[in-house]
């Protein structure tokens, strides 16, 4: 087991390697030079637009480019951005928040979804089953820009529950409702995962047997058909994190959420390689280790796999 | 921006259908009480707070307020003196100014003359790298310190004569120079600045009305918050308990915002919401136009666009845009057609130039002059007309498209929107000179002349000069207007130049901007300058 986490984590450092390489390549071949974005509609004069250049290493080609980002990265010096900067309080700053909004987020569609999953699986054709599956069609075919300003709308302008935008510190309180909004979505297709796979092992072997051993109903589903169910599930879940945390550029926008898909979405409008490949490789990281839970809990829900 | 033109659709129909069911929630939460900040919306600042090295509006709009340079604009920009008593000139190209006694910045340290000099010659050196160095351009021995490369730290034009005096010598008689001083970049630095400029921009130090609630009041990305500076006694006296900019992402969200009275005041409402605002907002609203325009450039380089039949083309494509129709049904009047390159609120604007009529709706002698066109040389079909525009911001998806359908429909040629992923490869084309067509243009005064709408954009070799237009006549009557004893002579010659430019057209003006902005329950006095940026020092609270 051990032996196996080990190798997981060495795994890393290829993909480390090799997403950097290509985020900062694929930057760095953006159309249009940085420092006209730096510069603006006016212009600078042509002696202040080679500082620039210099200052921001971006008279060198991309291999010395990449070199220098990947030296900084080693002796923890991310650099700065153009507005001078540290990239390091950039995502010191920006990443907590994010994390919260996600992990909200997946907090909400995990209960919610396998809740709801469950009963729509354990009563298949009822009532609440169809009306759940209507719904949840219309959540993942309506776009999440269309929820989130109807949710902001109704929510935030018309009833004044919660304030229609998130505030600087991005209290708890005030990233229910965008958490929502950005679980919303994968509710849907959490709910309808769970709905299928329980609907499976209803009729499995082990649930006539152990139905049969007299035990109790409560036990027979949480344990016996729950519990088997939330492999794909929770493979959904895993995967998922990754996509809220990068992901979450529209919602963020709606909300006003200082987070990480916004701080991306301007570091890429103005061609700022160093902050893009900085928040996507924490990203990944974010990603892998998810992945590698993930894994770890199938030995857990389902004793036939195992790790050696 | 796709996002937003959703979020009016849905927000129409939920309006139709809240009304109805009359459940309006807003305005209960609203916490008036006179002591607290107004809060505004704002644009993270992309550079630090140094006044020669902002060049956005965000960082603009903070640095103005945290800043007070010789004199200011009031609301119609006319300047007004700050820390300046005097500024005298006998051949507008010697200057000899005044401060006037007893100016301070924030730390207690006094507003001297070297304060000034020191700034500027800060601003203007190329090792500086500041983005606004070209300010400093008019002033002599600037092309030495500027020029790539250069280790010069000094200015040779500036002299300091005693602590409240000094001298400005001009490479060139300039009668609107004293008209610049109130922008920004002319803002003194105290000597703290020079210490650590890195950490005087995060945390700056000046004389206007305003300043720092406290150390670290700039939280990137969130807000910045500001508090009237006591000491202060010019003509922009803060009459509120202070300025909070908040910083938003996109303009929809801060008018979700305001209508549920979370923001005080919104300088800019969104593409999305400008049908409904008036409805939305009862009284609290105003549209007031500002010195600022939109145009589009033809670079002389593009075969089909050069010589005379290019001239006559040009002012066929003038001709066949319905400016009248784009502002009213767009823009919902949040646009007044052009009839020159400048602005309404400027002093010396005519809307009667002669020429202006190339700017006028006349479909019939657009074709006419097309043909004409055609008759010297045919147009070259294999590169067909497009006009050049970011699909970042700003949002001129709109207009370009309803442009490009006047100009097929009137003329009956090929054209085409031609949409720029990011703002920075828009710019890289007009820089590079690689453009295959016309691209949006435009611009916002940096100060109230006439000279700044046309010197920095048609002078031969100007900085944004993106048509490359090279008229000696147009530059000698520039230089005229520059060099002529008083203002109002100046305006006279270049409106002369001007003369010049809606002959030959190296830019289409389109139409002039409007400032549409609002306001929520708690706040009165709202009102927007010549630049359509809100007089904050003015907003009170109820």
């Amino acid at each position: 087991m051990s032996w196996y986490i080990i190798r997981r984590v060495l795994q890393l450092i290829p993909v480390f390697i090799g997403a950097t390489l290509l985020v900062y390549f694929l930057v760095f071949s953006l159309p249009g030079d940085p420092t006209a974005a730096i510069c603006g509609e006016r212009g600078c004069t042509p002696a202040v637009e080679a500082a620039l250049r210099e200052q921001y290493n971006l008279d060198q080609p991309f291999w010395v480019q990449y070199f220098l980002f990947i030296k900084g990265v080693l002796t923890f010096d991310l650099g700065v951005n153009f507005a001078g900067r540290e990239i390091a309080t950039i995502i010191a700053e920006v990443f907590p928040t994010t994390a919260r909004l996600a992990i909200m987020a997946l907090v909400f569609e995990a209960v919610f979804g396998i809740l709801f999953g469950l009963i729509a699986g354990l009563r298949k054709g009822k009532i609440f089953d169809s009306t759940i599956l209507v719904v949840s069609l219309v959540v993942i075919a309506v776009p999440i820009f269309v929820l989130g300003f109807l949710m902001q709308f109704i929510v935030g302008v018309k009833l004044g529950w919660a304030s229609p935008t998130v505030s600087g510190a991005a209290p708890f309180n005030e990233l229910i409702l965008p958490a929502v909004v950005l679980g919303l979505v994968s509710f849907a297709y959490v709910l309808r995962l769970t709905r299928t796979s329980i609907i499976e092992n209803v009729n499995a072997d082990y649930v006539r047997t152990a139905t049969a051993k007299g035990l109790s109903r409560r036990r027979v589903v949480t344990v016996h058909i729950l519990r088997n169910s939330m492999i794909p599930v929770i493979t959904f879940l895993g995967a998922d994190l990754g996509a809220l945390m990068g992901g979450a550029i529209v919602t963020e926008g709606i909300f006003n959420v200082n987070g990480v898909g916004n701080t991306l979405y301007r570091a890429v409008l103005n061609g700022e390689a160093p902050v893009v490949v900085a928040i996507v490789t924490v990203l990944i990281l974010i990603f892998c280790i998810a992945n590698l839970v993930v894994d770890l809990l199938y030995a857990w829900l389902d004793p036939r796999i195992r790790y050696a | 921006m796709r996002l937003a033109r959703i979020s009016k659709v849905v927000g129409v129909a939920l309006t139709a259908t809240l009304a109805l069911s009359a459940c309006g929630g807003s305005g209960e939460d609203a916490a008036s009480n006179t002591d607290r900040p107004i809060v505004v919306d704002g644009v993270e600042p992309q550079n630090p707070l140094i006044p020669t090295s902002t060049n956005e509006v965000g960082g603009g709009a903070v640095v103005d307020l945290i800043f007070s340079g010789l004199v200011s604009y009031d609301a119609d920009g006319v300047s007004q003196n700050e820390m300046a008593e005097s500024i005298e000139t006998e051949d507008a190209q010697n200057y000899t100014i005044t401060l006037a006694e007893g100016k301070t910045f924030t730390n207690g340290e006094p507003v001297t003359a070297q304060s000034f000099v020191d700034a500027w010659n800060y601003g203007a050196a190329a090792k500086n790298a500041q983005l606004s160095s070209y300010f400093f351009e008019s002033i002599e021995g600037y092309d030495e310190v500027s020029a790539e490369g250069s280790e010069l730290e000094e200015m040779s034009g500036l002299t300091v004569v005693d602590e409240r005096t000094f001298t400005v010598a001009l490479s060139q008689p300039e009668s609107d120079w004293p008209l610049r001083l109130g922008y920004s970049a002319f803002s003194p630095l105290p000597e703290v600045a020079f210490e650590d400029f890195e950490a005087f921009g995060e945390n700056p130090i000046g004389n206007g009305p305003y300043k720092f609630a406290a150390e670290g009041a700039w939280e990137h990305n969130q807000q910045i918050a500001l508090v009237p500076n006591e000491d202060y006694d010019g003509p922009q006296a803060a009459q509120n308990a202070g300025v909070t900019f908040k910083m938003y992402q996109n303009g929809s969200t801060a008018y979700q915002d305001l209508i549920s009275d979370n923001l005080d005041v919104l300088k800019t409402v969104p593409t999305s919401d400008v049908q409904n605002f008036k409805n939305d907002l009862d009284d609290r609203w105003l549209e007031s136009p500002y010195a600022g325009n939109q145009t589009i450039s033809i670079p002389y380089y593009l075969e089909n666009w050069d010589g005379e039949d290019g001239k006559l083309r040009r002012q066929a494509i003038s001709m066949a845009i319905d400016r009248e129709e784009i502002t009213t049904v767009i823009f919902n009047n949040g646009r007044t057609p052009a009839t020159e390159f400048t602005a309404p609120v400027l002093e010396g604007y005519n809307d009667s130039l002669p020429g202006s009529e190339n700017l006028e709706f006349n479909p019939e002698r657009a074709v006419e002059l097309w043909e004409e066109a055609e008759a010297i040389e045919p147009y070259d079909d294999s590169e067909p007309l497009t006009i050049a525009y970011n699909a970042d911001a700003g949002d001129h998806r709109t207009w370009v498209e309803a442009v490009v359908n006047g100009l097929k429909n009137n003329l009956d040629i090929e054209v085409s929107g031609l949409p720029f992923s990011t703002f920075a490869e828009l710019r890289t084309n007009a820089t590079d000179k690689t453009l295959t067509g016309a691209i949006r243009t435009g611009w916002q005064a940096d100060y109230p002349s006439l000279y700044n709408f046309l010197g920095p954009i048609h002078a031969t070799g100007a900085g944004s000069n993106d048509s490359v237009y090279e008229n000696p006549e147009f530059d000698q009557a520039l230089s005229d207007g520059l060099a002529a004893d008083s203002v109002e002579a100046g305006a006279e010659a270049m409106n002369k130049a001007q003369e010049m430019l809606l002959e030959d057209l190296p830019s289409i003006p389109l139409w002039y901007q409007v400032a549409q902005g609002g306001w929520s329950q708690n706040v009165d006095n709202v009102e927007f300058g010549w630049n359509g940026v809100p007089l904050y020092n003015a907003i009170t609270t109820k």
